[in-house]
């Protein structure tokens, strides 16, 4: 694996740091009148998720992280793991509930995601900004209100629960921004 | 631009042009220099405006591009402008006037206030630069930010907390002068004996938490000088780069007699993103690194 100096590290470009594989957030250059210079570095542990502010200075080199993001098909799962597919290669992964994390509420069988591979086995899993889902439990709609703009909990098909507008009864799809859980629409389906 | 050759011309201070190509560089390990063909871009012009120091040119100014590989950030550009000036029979304290006045005229401030580096770091962190043990320093570091595991020298945490842990704190200070550093971060500074401590003499210029001037009270012994050099260079090696070639008409200039004299160079660009309170340099570019 290729290492990395200080003035390489951008947003985006995946190291490993004490172990762990991390992704660069943010990279600050600051010096002295005299003297030595240091990068303030902002970094995701993507193992953890956690945020990591880390000091180096300037020159150090990080070995780069074996870390892809792929696009697949979610599969199903089988109660311990979920299983992907690459749609060119038919390459099958199996991510476990630590990797997949809150993404599981969203996933619905053969929609596609974003598989982030480390040392070639799932380390996260990324559901497309939007996904439309089928309401399969909520209060009966009531017909006609479109303007009140009030809401109401609705179970989907993936077992997340969103609020969704008054009219909207069990059995219709609706869109979801996944960032935000967030009812966007009616959806076309 | 023209503010400032005007402060000057009514000072009677000679505007001068020196190469920024030349056959020598800086040997300070902190400092990159970019080389060209055979030559070196200039990473400040001060070694040749000491040559003209030495032939009795008398006090003089230029305004002039400086080369730094490697410094690009929120307020450094690799390519940057140079304001750089020396005065022969001048004081430390009496430069720190002259660069208040400057700067204090285009910033349109009057006050300001000169610090040593142990008030500094007294007056803010409770702790004595000069005789806190390696290990305090350290500490000090490690209680507020995330480092690797070291180990590093006194110097490299004094840098940590100056610019980690100090400078953060100096956004309201206005024109802060901080003088008297330690002996071991002179770089071409005289050093001087201050009661019990060894301090260079060497003032920086923070506005508001933004390092804008370096000056010296300026080394004119051409032994202690390339003994200084030769440091830088063990320094290098021991790292694993380059030896960097002496600059032996320096020395020859330094041997043959430089004036006492004190000298200064300032950042243009931070000067005028300060006036025009621009968050980053890149603003008051034409073109910043990444787009030239």
């Amino acid at each position: 694996m290729a290492t990395y100096s200080t003035n390489e590290f951008r947003a985006g470009l995946k190291v490993m740091l004490e172990g762990d594989p991390c992704s660069i957030i943010d990279n600050e250059f600051v010096k002295p009148g005299k003297g030595q210079a240091f990068n303030r570095v902002r970094l995701r542990n993507l193992k953890t998720g956690r945020v990591w502010d880390r000091t180096f200075k300037s020159g150090e080199n990080l070995e780069g992280a074996d870390v892809m993001d792929r696009d697949m098909e979610y599969l199903y799962n089988d109660g311990e793991f979920w299983h992907f597919m690459e749609p060119e290669t038919y390459e099958q992964y199996q991510a476990d509930a630590n990797a997949v994390g809150d993404a599981a509420q969203w996933l619905k069988e053969q929609d596609r995601c974003e598989v982030t591979l480390y040392n070639d086995s799932p380390l996260a899993v990324t559901p497309a900004n939007f996904v439309e889902l089928e309401i399969v439990e909520t209060d009966p709609g009531l017909k006609g209100d479109t303007a009140s703009g009030g809401n109401k909990p609705a179970k989907l098909s993936t077992g997340a629960v969103v609020k969704v507008p008054l009219f909207l009864s069990e059995g219709e799809i609706v869109r979801i921004d996944t960032r935000t859980g967030e009812y966007q629409g009616r959806g076309k389906s | 631009m023209a503010q400032l050759r005007l402060f000057f011309q009514q000072r009677s201070v000679l505007e001068v042009e020196t190469p920024l190509l030349a056959s020598a560089t800086v040997t300070d390990p902190n400092i990159q220099p970019l080389a060209c063909s055979d030559r070196w871009l200039q990473t400040s012009p001060e070694y040749a405006m000491k040559r003209l120091l030495a032939a009795d040119s008398g006090p003089i100014y230029q305004i002039c591009k400086a080369f730094r590989a490697g410094e690009a950030g929120a307020s450094h550009n690799p390519e940057f402008t140079l304001l750089e000036w020396y005065r022969p029979g001048f004081e430390l304290e009496q430069l720190i006037a002259e660069v208040a006045e400057l700067v204090g005229r285009v910033l349109a401030r009057e006050d300001y206030q000169v610090l040593t580096y142990r008030e500094l770091m007294q007056r803010y962190l409770q702790l004595d630069p000069f005789t806190a043990a390696t290990g305090e320093l350290e500490a000090t570091v490690r209680a507020q930010i995330e480092y690797g595991p070291g180990p590093e020298t006194r110097d490299t945490w004094l840098d940590l907390i100056m610019t980690h842990l100090l400078q953060p704190q100096l956004a309201g200070t206005g024109l802060l002068f901080v003088r008297d550093y330690p002996a071991s971060q002179a770089a071409l500074a005289r050093l001087r004996q201050d009661g019990e401590q060894l301090v260079a003499e060497r003032f920086e210029l923070y506005v508001d938490g933004v390092e804008l001037a370096n000056g010296y009270y300026e080394l004119n012994d051409a032994a202690e000088q390339r003994a200084r050099f030769l440091t830088d260079n063990e320094i290098l090696v021991a790292r694993g780069e380059a030896a960097r070639p002496l600059d032996e008409r320096l020395l020859d200039a330094l041997a043959s007699g430089l004036p006492a004299c004190s000298g200064v160079a300032l950042g243009v660009d931070r000067l005028l993103a300060l006036q025009q309170d621009l968050p980053r340099l890149a603003d008051g570019l034409s073109f910043a690194w990444s787009r030239s």
